[in-house]
């Protein structure tokens, strides 16, 4: 980019939001923050905000992350814009698009402090229209079944960092099952050492490897256990 | 030294030895410690970069293609990393290649001693290790790999949730205990330091070469 500043107000809509993916890229914050402000005072809805210009933008950011292109503090300055951006959107997100989507309890496995991708996912599953009930991080198994019990969610989200952690999701998913409500969630998990083998071998519906691909399949999963209920 | 020892592989041995350590560049100057101070002339170190273990990822296709390369050049071989965030994917490497590791997940259980390391995270989770090596290169492996130094506003979000931070002293050093206390202090965590020596390794290295004599 160059160091010339730019005029986001004169800039039609389909420039704008392709300025404010390069600056969420460059993970400047006051730029969204403003971009965000200009697009809701042309009457754009908040949502379509949200996901064309926030979600888009942290969807490229991810690729280029898992592309070795971006590192872990480029994708943090990231996550903070889109994070302002989302401050000057929540207000006005209507509760009919949380209700499209419904709910995921997420949350860091016992032992596991480490939270900043759990809180990338958290950013985009509300980007894609899910009400995130966020545990934080060190959760046992109780705190997990007692949010599902208060919250009824769709999905239960479990996050890890370490490997000496990311075996509690078994755990987890085990006691899920004996007490017999395995069945009445979705069950997605994610982490820098996870894989696809991993979360097939603790029971998971799905292993996402980064937060765009957990929202993309929180929302088919949920979609499709939706129609699966409606054909039934 | 310690700079190509963060960046570059590094070798340390002769033409003629037969027993080859491949180690983890940052346990290059323990690995070689134990080395010399058992006087096994005829073991070579080699050590990949120790930036890998940022990058935990590639470890496993940087150790497959080191041995590799050294096939035939070495009669025994070992493999001087843990699983070291792995997740289990250097395994079949290890397998493959008929040669074995150091007992544990990473530097910090078996500088500690594994069942000690646990006993440590148990106690606190939210706790930041730091070795001698990662004292000596807080600076570039944390502070600038992860752009503190240029934006702050980092800070909490990567260190937010932790309490403490434990210095695994290898050593007796005074100046690496005074950059574990100042890294401890610029990430806001109370300090504590554990002399653990070399911990695992000692037993582990023994083990290996004087299986090879046997």
């Amino acid at each position: 980019m160059s160091d010339e500043e730019i005029d986001l107000k004169g800039l039609s809509d389909e420039d704008l939001v392709t300025q404010m993916h390069d600056d969420l890229y460059d993970g400047l914050a006051p730029e969204i923050v403003e971009g965000t402000e200009i697009l809701l005072a042309r009457g754009w809805s908040a949502e379509k905000t949200l996901s064309e210009a926030l979600v888009e933008g942290m969807r490229i950011v991810g690729i280029d992350f898992r592309d070795g292109i971006l590192f872990v503090p480029e994708v943090l300055l990231a996550a903070n814009a889109m994070k302002a951006g989302m401050e000057v959107l929540r207000p006005l997100l209507s509760e009919s698009d949380t209700d499209r989507m419904g709910k995921i309890v997420i949350g860091t496995v016992k032992g596991d402090i480490h939270d900043i991708g759990k809180n990338l996912v958290a950013m985009m599953l509300e980007g894609a229209g899910f009400e995130v009930i966020d545990l934080g991080i060190n959760n046992p198994v109780e705190d997990y079944l007692a949010a599902l019990e208060e919250h009824k969610p769709e999905i239960l989200g479990m996050s890890a960092l370490l490997t000496t952690t990311m075996p509690y999701m078994k755990v987890v998913i085990d006691t899920m099952v004996e007490k017999g409500i395995r069945d009445d969630y979705i069950v997605l998990v994610g982490g820098a050492p996870l894989n696809e083998d991993f979360g097939k071998a603790v029971g998971a519906d799905a292993y996402c490897r980064d937060a765009a691909v957990a929202a993309e399949t929180a929302q088919a999963l949920v979609l499709a256990r939706r129609a699966a209920v409606a054909a039934s | 030294m310690t700079a190509s020892l963060l960046e570059d592989e590094v070798e340390f041995g002769s033409a003629h030895a037969r027993v080859l350590i491949l180690a983890c560049g940052a346990i290059a100057r323990e690995v070689l410690a134990v080395r010399d101070l058992n006087g096994w002339g005829h073991v070579d170190v080699r050590c990949l970069p120790a930036k890998l273990h940022s990058t935990p990822a590639l470890i496993p296709a940087a150790v497959d293609a080191k041995l590799t390369e050294l096939e035939g050049r070495y009669d025994h071989v070992f493999v001087a990393y843990a699983d070291c965030g792995t997740a289990g994917a250097l395994e079949p490497v290890l397998e493959r290649h008929g040669v074995e590791r150091l007992p544990g997940a990473h530097c910090y259980g078996f500088l500690a001693g594994n069942d000690a390391w646990d006993a440590m995270q148990e106690d606190e989770p939210a706790t930041f290790y730091l070795t001698d090596f990662l004292a000596r290169h807080f600076d570039s492996l944390v502070v600038r790999a992860l752009k503190l130094d240029t934006h702050p506003e980092l800070l909490p979000i990567v260190f937010g949730n932790y309490k403490r931070l434990v210095y695994l002293a290898q050593t007796d050093d005074a100046r690496l205990e005074e950059r574990a206390r100042d890294a401890a202090a610029f990430l806001g965590l109370a300090f504590e330091r554990r002399r653990t020596g070399y911990g695992e390794l000692v037993p582990s290295l023994t083990r290996f070469v004087d299986g090879v004599r046997a």
